[in-house]
């Protein structure tokens, strides 16, 4: 009776997982089947154990029919519904099956800086034909937990992030690969140090460059939650879970334009999922990820050993594959694996052949120069490039010369220059000491002679650069349109420190929008600041013809996306251009904020990306000036959020190359490119009245339950959770920049 | 001031015969002038967990093409309008409006406090702490256990790491309410403790009793 027992259990749960994924018991015949379970379960001790096998054994059949008919046609959110079970496997699951044994790491269960990411230090086992070879590897990943309260659900504060990054660091030490396992509903939207978005960017910024092998796979990916943790060599995704660029929720609240507390729609949420193409099938056409690892019907739950099984075949293969392109002998071993890939007998199972996962200087370089390239390639589907075939070599032939001269002028010249200056100061030092003690008494007496009558000594001091110091006269040059209007503003901090009203004309012409009594600065357009900011006639914008698109093609994006064309004038939301500040060359990538609230898609990351090259082309400073930027654009999903990675890795290269690169941010600066591209600068500084985070004040309320302090994301705030290095006045920015430059250039300024 | 001399039943009756505070509302400016409440509505004051949650908007003022909006401080009711303002200019300091408050709990036995307490202000912007002496005392009999003369040392007054004994000199008599916390720094002037007659204490008591119990 006891097996019966637990059979019959095993359909009620069934039944009800049915009834989860359908958010109602009301779909098909389930309602029906209750009812035949009910009856079942009440005359269970009546009935002979014959007939409540047999009574049993056909509502098991029934309920895998209408399992096999929700299979089939399931849709995103449903998808979204089964990844959010509590019955579906987690990371601790996988520790336990897919590997022999493992240590936690960082702390334990509920003792933990923070439960809902493990890192672990684990063995995994595999068989050649007649041994068993044990090997060493780092997992990472989240732990969701099975109901308990202190896991947070998945979703990881900031210290869990950088717990994260600390292990990932022993893992290169010790030279072992890593495993992630992403179960992210989303990153804890905190900004307390180390602060969601920037700790997240440092994330990304060390995996752009981690020596050792990467495998990530995602169950639920989050956007930057996951991105945190998932910069893989190899992205793998389970057949049944999804990874989007905000929640199917978050994106019906923007959509819908619901209000904070309504409810919102349940069709909306559900469209939301559908066109955010978060599924793995979705993912994979757009080559966001590598490959799916198949599930069992309505996904894998926590006792699903034959799917464990499978799990620790496609880590071992993934893992193997990695390694193997980096090696000398990779296309037999290739061959090798792809024989055992393709042979269905094989599938299940791990590869029978023994492949060290230790990797030689040579081939960390050649894992290196794959991410980059994997990284570099993606989401091209993603924007719009109008290219006529001449202009399109003419851009080619241009590149090449370019690089030819700074590669001739920086590195041959210049590294040839300066050891000749070495050299003439080296011995210069010595002889001016001899010269002077012979000379000086001439050139006192020429000077006592030469001086006319009340003439002073000329003081000599410091330079900076060839352009010295230069006032600009700002109202000249150019006055903001929003100065036509007579009539008077308040400022937002009248109340507290008196201000008076302000007259338009003078505040948005004289006071270059700054209240004068308290110093609050009111937004301006980026039009003044590529006026103020730059030499006039210095700005040269290229790749002006990457243009935003609507890969998923949202219904009505292409209608705004022409609106905010015509509104701008520019095809996207970047802007990027070569300029000079008081003599300094240097390179800019800016995100304004008139077209689609500065957000990222995939064109304006190919040009961030694409600065960055040119800036390491031509060996000169790299500015990101940030007008606001809204987060990612969510119409492009993970096109957009894919953005993260990519953009970060080409700084990373820049940086590690020997360039400098600045962020300053104003007005308002949320979200991916804050926890990605531009969190990761060494330097980042914000204009006055600026506000910097990870999540706005709603989603932080809705997320944590939590009211915002007023102030949370101001730049004084971020100065003292340390994100960022000094607040500047708008007056004063390119005085300011140009100090910057040279202090964190100085010699190194084009390139160490 | 002596016991005769507060006649606490008036004070009592006062609060409960009208236990509201009536706040003028003055414009700060000159202006255009649209009410947005009418006589009666009831009005929120500020909200919110940091009080960041502005009050009911209560009118707006325009001048120079700038509507600047003025928001309920407290909550109540809308008692008086100058409802024959609306859409007039109007010159800076004119009253508008006046709110009804009802009192709280709180509020009426620190009205009465205030009335019948030796508030001691703080001498100098610093952080105070209770004198060794006058603490081991508190620690020992309780607050109310111990009384004050002047010449007493009371406080010490930290003040960029310089400890000053702080001398008693008002009139006799115990520390019924603290107002500051040991190492949070007190605005010059801010009252730091009020100090009531030992005799007058149970009749004080009483009063917070009868306030506590009437009313909700």
């Amino acid at each position: 009776m006891e097996h019966l027992r637990k059979r019959l259990l095993k359909v009620e749960e069934r039944i009800v997982y049915l009834g989860q994924i359908k958010e109602g018991p009301d779909w098909g015949n389930l309602p029906a089947l209750q009812e035949t379970l009910k009856g079942v379960r009440d005359s269970f001790y009546d009935l002979s154990q014959e007939a409540l096998a047999e009574k049993i054994g056909s509502l098991e059949e029934s309920v895998s029919f209408l399992e096999a008919r929700c299979e089939e046609t399931l849709s995103s959110m449903e998808r979204v519904r089964i990844v959010r079970s509590p019955l579906r496997f987690s990371l601790k699951d996988l520790l336990e099956n897919v590997y022999e044994e493992y240590t936690e790491l960082g702390g334990e269960e509920d003792a933990n800086i923070d439960p809902a990411l493990v890192a672990a230090r684990a063995s995994i086992c595999r068989r050649t034909k007649n041994k068993t070879i044990m090997q060493q590897v780092m997992v990472i990943g989240h732990e969701k937990g099975h109901g308990e309260e202190y896991r947070n659900g998945g979703s990881t504060k900031p210290w869990g992030n950088e717990k994260a990054l600390r292990y990932m660091r022993v893992a290169e030490t010790e030279g072992i690969p890593i495993h992630f396992y992403i179960f992210t509903p989303g990153a804890f939207p905190v900004e307390e140090y180390p602060g969601a978005a920037q700790q997240i960017a440092r994330n990304l910024y060390v995996m752009a460059k981690l020596r050792v092998p990467m495998i990530a796979v995602t169950s639920e990916g989050g956007s930057g939650g996951a991105e945190a943790v998932g910069m893989g060599d190899m992205r793998l995704m389970f057949s049944h879970g999804y990874y989007s660029v905000i929640s199917p929720e978050g994106a019906a609240a923007i959509e819908g334009k619901v209000k904070e507390g309504d409810k919102l729609p349940k069709d909306l949420v559900e469209t939301c999922a559908d066109r955010l193409a978060i599924t793995a099938a979705d993912n994979l056409r757009l080559g966001t990820i590598d490959r799916v690892i198949p599930e069992p019907i309505l996904g894998a739950k926590r006792d699903d050993f034959a799917f464990f099984r499978r799990v620790k075949a496609e880590m071992i293969r993934a893992t193997d594959e990695v390694v193997l392109k980096t090696k000398s002998l990779r296309a037999f071993r290739a061959y090798e694996l792809k024989l055992e890939k393709d042979g269905e007998a094989g599938l299940d199972d791990e590869p029978r052949i023994d492949v060290s996962w230790e990797l030689a200087d040579d081939e960390i370089e050649r894992l290196l120069q794959l991410r980059s390239r994997k990284y570099r390639e993606m989401a091209r589907q993603g924007y719009q490039e109008k290219l006529s075939g001449y202009a399109a070599f003419y851009r080619r032939a241009g590149q090449s010369l370019a690089k030819l001269y700074y590669t001739f002028r920086y590195d041959i010249l210049k590294s040839q220059h300066k050891q000749v200056k070495k050299v003439i100061k080296d011995v210069s030092g010595e002889s001016s000491v001899l010269i002077k003690q012979v000379s000086a008494p001439f050139y006192a007496a020429y000077d006592f002679i030469s001086r006319k009558p009340g003439e002073r000594p000329a003081r000599s001091g410091a330079l900076w650069g060839s352009g010295g110091e230069e006032q600009v006269e700002y109202g000249e040059i150019y006055t903001s349109s929003l100065a036509n209007e007579d009539r008077t503003v308040t400022c937002p901090n009248a109340e507290r420190h008196g201000c008076k009203d302000l007259w338009v004309p003078d505040l948005y012409g004289e006071f270059c929008g700054v209240c004068e009594t308290c110093g609050h600065h009111f937004p301006l357009e980026y039009q003044w600041y590529m006026r103020h900011l730059f030499e006039p006639d210095s700005i040269r914008e290229f790749n002006s013809d990457l243009a935003s698109i609507n890969p998923l093609d949202f219904p009505g994006i292409d209608k705004k996306l022409e609106l905010a064309r015509k509104k701008t004038g520019r095809p996207c939301a970047m802007i990027t251009f070569d300029a000079r500040v008081m003599g300094i060359d240097i390179v800019v990538a800016m995100l304004y904020s008139d077209f689609r609230n500065g957000t990222v898609g995939a064109a304006e990351g190919e040009k961030f990306v694409r600065a960055c090259e040119v800036a390491k082309i031509k060996r000169r400073p790299l500015l990101a000036y940030v007008h606001t930027t809204g987060g990612i654009r969510i119409h492009e999903g993970t096109l957009g959020v894919i953005q993260m990675p990519k953009c970060t890795m080409a700084v990373r290269e820049y940086i590690g190359s020997g360039g400098l690169y600045l962020v300053v941010y104003d007005n308002n600066s949320y979200a991916g490119p804050v926890a990605s591209f531009l969190g990761c600068s060494p330097y980042q500084f914000a204009i006055r009245s600026s506000r910097i985070g990870f999540a706005g004040p709603r989603v932080i309320r809705e997320t944590t339950g939590e009211d915002v302090p007023p102030y949370y994301h101001s730049a004084r705030s971020a100065l003292k959770r340390g994100h960022i290095q000094g607040i500047w006045d708008r007056r004063e920015f390119r005085r300011n920049l140009h100090k910057s430059l040279m202090t964190m250039g100085g010699g190194n300024l084009y390139y160490r | 001031m002596l016991e005769q001399d507060i006649d606490f039943d008036a004070i009592l009756s006062r609060y409960r015969a009208d236990p509201f505070d009536y706040l003028a509302v003055h414009t700060s400016h000159t202006g255009r002038l649209r009410f947005k409440v009418a006589k009666g509505d009831q009005v929120e004051g500020v909200t919110g967990k940091f009080r960041h949650i502005p009050g009911t908007l209560l009118y707006e003022l325009e001048r120079e093409r700038n509507p600047k909006r003025f928001t309920s401080k407290t909550n109540g009711q809308v008692d008086m309008i100058r409802a024959d303002l609306e859409g007039n200019f109007v010159e800076a300091g004119e009253q508008i409006m006046t709110l009804k408050h009802p009192l709280t709990k709180r509020e009426i036995i620190e009205y009465i406090l205030r009335q019948v307490l030796t508030p001691y202000k703080a001498p100098e912007k610093a952080k105070y702490f209770f004198s060794m002496d006058l603490q081991a005392r508190v620690d020992k009999y309780g607050l109310r256990g111990v009384s004050l003369k002047p010449g007493d040392e009371v406080l010490t007054m930290s003040l960029m790491k310089r400890d000053t004994p702080v001398y008693y000199d008002g009139e006799p008599g115990i520390i019924h309410s603290v107002y500051f916390k040991p190492g949070v720094s007190v605005e010059q002037g801010e009252p730091l403790f009020g100090v009531c007659p030992k005799d007058r204490l149970s009749l004080i008591e009483r009063i917070i009793t009868r306030v506590k119990a009437e009313w909700d």
